[in-house]
């Protein structure tokens, strides 16, 4: 179970739309009981690729695959009652905006617990008990008190913690977190990576932390995949990235301001040079 | 010259009957050419000291001065204010009219004052931000988030602003585009001479865009810091 690269295996994954665009354009890569961060700009397709590891994208999307294994069962032609059976027990995720993505009318508790009452069939006090524990674990006050209240009476970081809450109440092996700090406030952004990264090593399950700020996420991950315009064009250990060759992963670690770059322009990313770059290195 | 002059004033937010002191008692000064920073936490009222500035919201009590000119509480901009203070919004999906091309919506102010070279304007704003002039006829959801936020600028360019409000205009954008638009405001700034305001929660931005900035908490100033 805890063999090293069992958790994620994907080779020459493509995603599609019917009149043959292509949006993820053939990636490989494998993951186990790691932190692996995605990195790309919006529309590079990192998002999609997380969304076809949970079963989660559109009809109208075609998704091909040489190999596409999820611990270790082929996922590619599992039906919807396969995957309701994986999703939220084995593999769960964490979405951008809890202001979007927790039910406006169903209080916090009923929310947090619907993932137990969906998985196992626990009596009501050890499900309500259960409950409670993941909200303290995430590192919420008062959880009883909590329970009873509603997704718009809590602040955005408060928010993702019961997000956090419901994916890891089941123990999930793997959690893929979708840029889970773009909607948060700057000083509360390193708290929630910070939790739910050591909450992921408590665990020992992998991670995949999806994001566009790869300074961030750098300290929080031990390998960085990195994508642009649905190509895997860089992967690299966290602890490389000071020193990465590939030119869009220069850019990407070096693109963020800071008060030692004052009245110097901000390294911008040449597309034409990059173009050219991974033309080349699919053909 | 001071651009901006504000002397113990305070905002609200009136819904009704009810009133909702969000600033309290804030003095400041903004010279002219300066990037002025405003950074806090969500909820420190930051964004709406900046939207008082912009006219925006005219439930204000104490003094503010803006481009030499007092201010009367309780009323909106007039005259020449109306052109020469203009802003940037931080959502760039929201800021423009789903419906009309961009050609309609930026040249009805334009139209408004009785502009006559409106698409010469128009194109030399998308030369001046680094956009292909063959976009001026696209719909707003045709084009990406960090193009929508340049759309945005040239929008509040148009008129020839001295003052150019900015509230949290990276914000909903990725890393690497956000360093394409700071480098493009640092430009302007240059370019044109603007006097620029703006709101950040993110300190690293304020730090290397800003020459004057100020930290704000439950509605106070609590830092003032100058870079040289």
């Amino acid at each position: 179970m805890t063999n090293n690269s069992s958790l994620v295996r994907v080779k020459n994954l493509k995603i599609g739309l019917e009149d043959g665009t292509e949006l993820v354009k053939g990636i490989n890569f494998s993951m186990g009981h790691e932190r692996v961060a995605l990195v790309g700009e919006s529309g590079s397709g990192k998002s999609l690729t997380a969304r076809s590891l949970m079963g989660l994208l559109p009809g109208s999307l075609l998704v091909q695959a040489n190999q596409f294994e999820l611990l270790g069962e082929t996922v590619l032609s599992y039906s919807q009652r396969q995957w309701n059976k994986l999703r939220g027990k084995q593999v769960a995720m964490v979405l951008q905006d809890p202001k979007y993505a927790l039910n406006p009318t169903q209080n916090i508790g009923r929310q947090v617990a619907e993932s137990l009452v969906l998985h196992q069939s626990l009596a009501k006090k050890i499900r309500i008990e259960k409950v409670e524990y993941m909200l303290d674990a995430v590192g919420l006050p008062n959880p009883a008190q909590l329970c009873k209240m509603y997704p718009h009476q809590l602040s955005g970081g408060m928010g993702q913690r019961v997000m956090l809450a419901m994916a890891l109440i089941n123990d999930p092996q793997f959690l893929i977190a979708d840029e889970p700090t773009s909607a948060l406030d700057h000083a509360v952004r390193d708290q929630v990576l910070e939790l739910i990264s050591s909450l992921v090593e408590e665990r020992n399950m992998g991670l995949l932390l999806i994001s566009h700020d790869l300074q961030q996420v750098a300290d929080h991950c031990e390998r960085v995949l990195v994508m642009y315009q649905g190509q895997l064009i860089d992967q690299l250990a966290a602890s490389e990235l000071s020193n990465a060759s590939h030119p869009y992963t220069k850019t990407l670690w070096s693109c963020r301001p800071n008060i030692d770059k004052r009245g110097e322009a901000l390294p911008i990313l040449d597309r034409k040079q990059i173009a050219s770059l991974t033309g080349g290195a699919v053909r | 010259m001071n651009l901006i002059e504000l002397n113990q004033v305070s905002i609200s937010h009136v819904q009704g009957s009810e009133r909702n002191t969000v600033v309290h008692d804030v003095s400041l000064t903004v010279k002219a050419g300066e990037c002025f920073g405003l950074v806090g936490p969500s909820g420190c009222g930051k964004s709406t000291l900046l939207w008082a500035l912009a006219g925006l919201n005219p439930n204000w009590s104490g003094s503010i001065n803006m481009l030499g000119q007092p201010l009367t509480a309780g009323k909106v901009f007039s005259g020449d204010l109306r052109r020469r203070v203009q802003m940037v919004f931080q959502d760039p999906y929201a800021s423009l009219h789903p419906k009309h091309r961009l050609r309609r919506a930026l040249s009805e102010p334009l139209k408004l004052l009785g502009y006559q070279d409106i698409d010469d304007r128009l194109s030399e704003g998308f030369k001046q931000v680094g956009l292909a002039e063959n976009m001026i006829d696209r719909y707003p959801h045709q084009l990406s988030g960090g193009q929508r936020q340049r759309v945005a600028i040239i929008r509040a360019l148009l008129l020839e602003p001295k003052l150019l409000l900015l509230d949290e205009p990276t914000s909903a954008l990725d890393m690497s585009v956000q360093a394409e638009i700071l480098n493009l405001l640092n430009d302007l700034k240059e370019k044109r001479d603007l006097t620029m305001v703006m709101v950040s929660h993110d300190p690293e931005v304020v730090d290397y865009m800003c020459d004057h900035a100020v930290t704000m908490k439950a509605g106070r100033i609590d830092t003032e810091k100058f870079y040289n």
